[in-house]
C-alpha cells in the first residue's frame, strides 16, 4: 500500500503540486438483522481504493479510483493536479496551511473479540433470540433486531513525510419493537434508537448490551405507549435521558462549531452556523455548569470520534469548545486554523471512504458530567417532564430553532417518575437551552454514545460520531409543540 | 479476470456492456462451481465528479472512479449477499464462497423464491454522451461565471456543479440480464445577500438542458428580496409552495406505498387503502419511463418495473411489490423490489404527481394573505401515521398579501401532516421534474395549500 501511496504523491510532485496526501482505505462490513423471527439482512461489503488529494496553483484538487495497479493510481493522482488546476480558474484565494510535523506511525483500536472472527450462527442466534422476547408481547406488530461491524484500514501518506497506517474496529447493535393501534404507531428501541449504540469496539459491546434482557421491556412500552396521556403542550422543566442529550449536543453544538460551516463553505447544502467569529470568547453559550470538549482520543473514550490521528495527518486532540459555560474553541482543519488565530489544526478532518474528500468533522463532542446522582435529581425536581430515547430531530440551518421528540417520557411529581406520556417533544433556541441547564448528572451516569449516521458534504458523506452524556436538567422548555393537534 | 473500464485514461469512460456481460457470466461460472444452486451478480460503477463553490471560489472540486461487483447465492432454501470490488478472480472466488458461507450459517427464509428467469425490458435512453464529456474545466468557467455575477452584485455564491455517469448491470444463472447506464449533471446556488439567502438547483441528464446562469441569476433575484426579514407570528398560513419544497415533503411518502411496509404495519397506508385519503384533485402514478425521470427500468431482482397508479383523485389505490411481497399478498410483482437479501421490500422510486395549469404568479395573484416558499429544511418524521412532518423554511421566504409579495418573512418550523395538507390542495401548477435535498427527485407540481401550520420562528 505504501508503494502505491508513495507513487500517487510522485505523480502529484511531478504533475506539478506544491502539497499532496493519499489514502489508502480498505472497508469491511457485515450487517446481520432480523424481523418479526426471520433474518432479514445478511451481508458483507468489502471495499479498497485510493483518494489522492493536491494542492497545485494555489487551489485543491481530489480523484479517486479503486483500480490500484500503479498505472491507474498515477493516473489518478495526474487527474487530482488536472482538477486543481480547474479549481485556479475560479479560486478565492491561496490556500494557507497550518503547519504538521510528520509522522510515521500505526495504530489499531483496542478490542477485545473480533466481530468477524465470532461464529455467524451466534450472532444470528442471538438476534433471533432478542426478536422472540419481543414477539411474546402479542400486542407488538412488528420486531427488528441490527448488529452492524466495522473494519476500516487506512494508510496515509503526505508529502510533508507523513506514513500512518491505523485500523479501526467498529461495532453496533439495537433492538426495536412497534405496536400499531387504532390510528396511532409507537415505538420504543434498545440501547438507542436508529441502529442502537455504536462504539470502537469489539463484539464485547454487544455482549455489554445484553439486547436479550432487554427485549421484554422494550416491547411492552411499545404497547404502553398507545394507552399513555399525550404528552401535555407547557414550558417547564425537562430532564433529558443521556441518549437524547447526546444527540442535542450533536446537532446544537457539535455542528455549529464545524469551522468549514462557520465559514460559509456548507451554506449551499449543510448551511452556516450562528457561532460567527466574533462569538468565540465572547458568547455565553451555556450555564456556568456547561463544559463541552471535543476529544478524539482514546482516553476519552473508545467513540466513534475516537482515533490517533485525523484524515489529514494531524495528531488526535482534546479542544475545549464550551468552558464553564463560554464558548472556547472551534472544530478545524490545517486550512482553517490560522482563521481563528490557531497555529495548529485542531485534528478533526475525516473521510467516510477512499473515495471521499476529509472534510471538518465532530470527533467526540461530548458534555463533561457533572456532580448529581441520578436518584438526587429526580428528588429534587417537584414537576417536570422526563423525556428519553430520541424519535425525531430537526434544526435549522443556522442552528439557531431545533425542536426534539422522544419515543417515551414520565411526568415527574414530588420528585417522583409518575405516569408514562406518549408523543413527547421538546422545542427551543440553541443558547436559550444551554443556558437553562441548572443540572447534570455525574460520571456514574455518562455514556459516551455513537451517533453513526451523521451526513455532511457533498457528495454525501456519512460519518460517526460519539457524544458522552450523562442525564441533565433544563428549565422554562416548550415541550409538546410538535403534536400540538393531538 | 480484472476488466479494463477504461479506454482514453483511467477517469474517461464507463466499462463497454461487453465488459459487463463478460464480468456477470464469469462470476456467474463461479457460482456454480462453488455449488451453489442459484447465483445474482449485480454491478454498479460510477465516474462522477463534483466541483463545489463557496465565498465566491472553488474550495473542493472532486473525481471518483468505482465499480462494485455483488454476488447473492441461493443454496437450501438460503440467501446471503456479499459485495466487493476487487475485481481478480481469487478476490470474486472469495465473494462467491463467503455469500454461500453467510448463507449457510442462518435457518431456511420462509418467503425466498427461487431467482426469476429472463425478462424483457422497455427500452430507456438516458445517457447523454454530451453530459460524459463535461469536464473539471467546463464545471470551473460556469462556477466563475456565476461568481462573477454575485461579486459584480454585492453577494456571496456557493453550490455546486455536478456531472457523472453511472451504470448498473444484474444477471442471474437463470439467464436473467438487465443493464443500464445514464448521465446527470445538477448545478446548484445558494447567493447570499447580507442575511438574507435564497436558493435554485436544476438536474437533468442532459447538461444542455442545464442552464447554470438562468438559475444564478433567479437564487440572487430572490435574495435582494430576502433582505430585511419580517417576524411573522407562528400560525397556520396559505402556503405557495415551490415544486422543490412540495418534493421534499411528499418524497417522504414514497415508502409508505411498498406492499412490505403496509404488511409490517408501519405505513401511514394501514387501513386506509381504497378511502378518500387525500383532495380529489390528488393523483400520484410511479413511472420510470416519463420523461421527467431517471432511473433502471428494473428493479433489484432484475424485474421489469411498470408504472403503478398509486393514488387516483385522492384514493390510494395501489401498492408497489417485490416478487416475494407480491407472492404473500397473491398479487403481481411490479418491478419495485429491492436487492435481496431486503427486510424493506420494496418502495417506488419515481413519483410523478398530476399537476395543474396554474403557475406560480397565478398564485400568488390569487393569495390574499399568505407564503411563498422556496425550499424546506431538515424534514423529519414526527408521527408515522398521521404523516406529521416537521422541518424549517430555508433560503426564501416571504408574505404575500393581497396577491402581491410584499416583504420577506424569518424563517419558520412547521409541523404539519402531509396527509391533510394534500387534502388543502387549491391550486397547482403544471408538474416539472423537481430536485430538492431531502427526498430523490421527482415529477411534481408547486401547491398552493391552505392552512398550513407553522408552529415555531427561528432568528433569521
Amino acid at each position: 500500500m505504501w508503494d502505491l501511496a508513495g507513487h500517487s504523491l510522485d505523480v502529484a510532485k511531478l504533475r506539478g503540486a506544491a502539497y499532496a496526501d493519499a489514502r489508502v482505505m480498505h472497508l469491511r462490513q457485515r450487517d446481520l438483522t432480523t424481523k418479526n423471527g426471520e433474518v432479514g439482512t445478511l451481508a458483507q461489503t468489502e471495499s479498497i481504493g485510493i483518494g489522492v488529494r493536491v494542492l497545485a496553483a494555489g487551489a485543491w484538487g481530489f480523484a479517486s479510483t479503486d483500480r490500484l495497479t500503479k498505472e491507474e493510481v498515477a493516473a489518478c493522482a495526474a487527474e487530482a493536479v488536472k482538477i486543481a488546476k480547474a479549481s485556479a480558474m475560479a479560486k478565492q484565494s491561496e490556500v494557507v496551511m497550518a503547519l504538521e510535523d510528520a509522522y510515521v506511525d500505526s495504530w489499531q483500536s483496542p478490542f477485545r473479540k473480533d466481530p468477524f472472527e465470532i461464529p455467524l450462527e451466534a450472532q444470528l442466534e442471538l438476534l433471533l433470540k432478542a426478536d422472540a422476547e419481543m414477539r411474546r408481547e402479542k400486542r407488538v406488530t412488528l420486531t427488528e433486531t441490527d448488529l452492524q461491524f466495522r473494519k476500516i484500514d487506512s494508510w496515509f501518506a503526505s508529502s510533508i513525510g507523513s506514513r500512518i497506517h491505523q485500523r479501526k474496529v467498529i461495532s453496533g447493535c439495537g433492538i426495536v419493537a412497534t405496536s400499531y393501534q387504532g390510528d396511532e404507531i409507537q415505538k420504543r428501541s434498545y440501547p438507542n434508537s436508529f441502529g442502537g449504540q455504536h462504539a470502537l469496539q469489539g463484539y464485547e459491546l454487544v455482549e455489554e448490551m445484553d439486547l436479550v434482557k432487554y427485549a421484554p421491556r422494550v416491547a411492552q412500552e411499545a404497547v404502553a405507549l398507545h394507552s399513555a396521556a399525550q404528552c401535555p403542550r407547557k414550558t417547564g422543566t425537562l430532564i433529558l435521558g443521556g441518549s437524547q442529550l447526546g444527540l442535542q449536543i450533536h446537532e446544537s453544538v457539535g455542528h455549529p462549531i464545524e469551522l468549514d460551516r462557520v465559514l460559509g463553505q456548507e451554506a449551499n447544502f449543510a448551511g452556516t452556523s450562528f457561532l460567527t467569529l466574533d462569538k468565540l470568547n465572547t458568547l455565553k453559550y451555556g450555564t456556568e455548569i456547561v463544559n463541552v470538549v471535543a476529544d478524539a482520543r482514546l482516553e476519552h473514550g473508545t467513540g466513534l470520534g475516537t482515533f490517533a490521528y485525523d484524515d489529514e495527518g494531524v495528531p488526535a486532540q482534546c479542544t475545549d469548545i464550551i468552558k464553564d459555560g463560554q464558548f472556547r474553541g472551534y472544530l478545524s482543519n490545517r486550512e482553517t486554523a490560522h482563521l481563528i488565530g490557531l497555529a495548529r489544526s485542531s485534528g478533526t478532518m475525516r473521510t467516510e471512504s477512499w473515495n471521499r474528500l476529509p472534510i471538518i468533522r465532530m470527533t467526540n463532542i461530548s458534555l463533561k458530567p457533572g456532580t448529581w446522582r441520578e436518584d438526587d435529581l429526580l428528588a429534587y425536581t417537584d414537576d417536570g417532564i422526563w423525556m428519553d430515547t430520541n424519535r425525531s430531530w430537526s434544526i435549522d440551518d443556522r442552528r439557531y430553532q431545533f425542536q426534539f421528540s422522544t419515543e417515551i417520557a414520565w411526568e415527574i411529581k414530588g420528585g417522583k417518575k409518575m405516569r408514562m406520556l406518549k408523543n413527547p417533544s421538546y422545542s427551543g433556541i440553541t443558547t436559550e437551552f444551554w443556558n437553562s441547564c441548572d443540572a447534570i448528572c455525574s460520571k456514574d451516569h455518562w455514556t459516551l454514545w455513537g451517533t453513526p449516521n451523521c451526513g455532511k458534504g457533498q457528495p454525501m458523506q456519512t460519518m460517526g460520531t460519539g457524544h458522552g452524556a450523562a442525564p441533565a436538567r433544563f428549565r422554562n422548555v416548550n415541550m409538546g409543540t410538535a403534536f400540538g393537534n393531538k | 479476470m480484472t476488466i479494463r473500464a477504461t479506454t482514453k485514461g483511467a477517469l474517461a469512460n464507463l466499462s463497454s456492456e461487453g465488459d459487463l456481460k463478460w464480468l456477470i457470466d464469469s462470476v456467474l461460472r463461479l457460482g456454480k462451481k462453488a455449488g451453489a444452486e442459484d447465483t445474482e451478480v449485480h454491478v454498479d460503477e460510477t465516474l462522477d465528479a463534483l466541483t463545489r463553490f463557496a465565498n465566491n471560489g472553488i474550495h473542493q472540486n472532486v473525481a471518483e472512479h468505482g465499480l462494485v461487483v455483488s454476488v447473492r447465492t441461493e443454496l437450501d432454501g438460503k440467501t446471503s449477499r456479499v459485495s466487493t470490488n476487487k475485481l481478480d478472480e481469487d478476490s470474486l472466488r472469495a465473494a462467491v464462497e463467503s455469500s454461500l458461507s453467510l448463507a449457510q450459517s442462518q435457518p431456511r427464509a420462509p418467503h425466498l423464491l427461487p431467482m426469476p428467469g429472463k425478462q424483457r425490458y422497455r427500452r430507456v435512453q438516458r445517457f447523454v454522451p454530451a453530459t460524459a464529456r463535461v469536464t473539471p474545466a467546463d464545471r470551473a468557467r460556469a462556477v466563475r461565471k456565476a461568481c462573477d455575477l454575485a461579486v459584480k452584485e454585492g453577494k456571496i455564491a456557493a453550490g455546486i456543479f455536478v456531472s457523472g455517469q453511472m451504470q448498473a448491470a444484474v444477471g442471474n444463472s437463470r439467464g436473467l440480464f438487465a443493464t443500464h447506464r445514464q448521465t446527470r449533471a445538477e448545478f446548484s446556488i445558494t447567493m447570499q445577500e447580507g442575511a438574507a439567502t435564497s436558493w435554485a438547483k436544476g438536474n437533468a441528464a442532459d447538461v444542455r438542458n442545464l442552464d447554470p446562469q438562468a438559475l444564478t441569476k433567479r437564487a440572487s433575484g430572490k435574495a435582494k428580496l430576502a433582505a430585511d426579514a419580517t417576524e411573522l407570528p407562528p400560525d397556520k398560513y396559505t402556503v405557495i409552495l415551490e415544486p422543490a419544497a412540495v418534493l421534499d415533503l411528499v418524497g417522504f411518502l414514497f415508502y409508505d406505498f411498498a406492499a412490505t411496509a403496509v404488511e409490517d404495519k408501519r405505513s401511514c397506508l394501514n387501513d386506509r387503502m381504497g378511502k378518500l385519503l387525500f383532495g380529489k384533485n390528488i393523483s400520484l402514478a410511479d413511472d420510470v419511463y416519463h420523461p421527467g425521470q431517471l432511473g433502471a427500468p428494473f428493479d433489484g431482482e432484475g424485474m421489469p418495473r411498470e408504472r403503478v397508479v398509486l393514488v387516483d383523485q385522492g384514493v390510494p389505490r395501489n401498492l408497489v411489490y417485490g416478487r416475494a411481497s407480491a407472492k404473500r399478498a397473491r398479487k403481481k410483482a411490479t418491478g419495485h423490489g429491492f436487492a435481496l437479501p431486503s427486510e424493506y421490500g420494496e418502495a417506488p422510486l419515481n413519483l410523478v404527481f398530476t399537476g395543474g395549469k396554474s403557475s406560480v404568479e397565478e398564485m400568488i395573484a390569487s393569495t390574499d394573505r399568505g407564503l411563498l416558499v422556496t425550499r424546506l429544511w431538515y424534514i423529519r418524521e414526527v408521527d408515522p401515521y398521521e404523516k406529521v412532518m416537521t422541518g424549517m423554511t430555508r433560503d426564501g421566504l416571504f408574505l404575500v398579501e393581497n396577491g402581491k409579495v410584499t416583504t420577506a418573512a424569518r424563517n419558520f418550523r412547521f409541523n404539519q401532516s402531509v396527509l391533510e395538507m394534500l387534502r388543502n390542495v387549491e391550486r397547482m401548477g403544471p408538474a416539472v421534474r423537481a430536485t430538492g435535498e431531502e427526498a430523490f427527485e421527482m415529477v411534481v407540481p408547486a401547491m398552493k395549500i391552505n392552512g398550513f401550520h407553522f408552529t415555531e420562528v427561528t432568528k433569521f
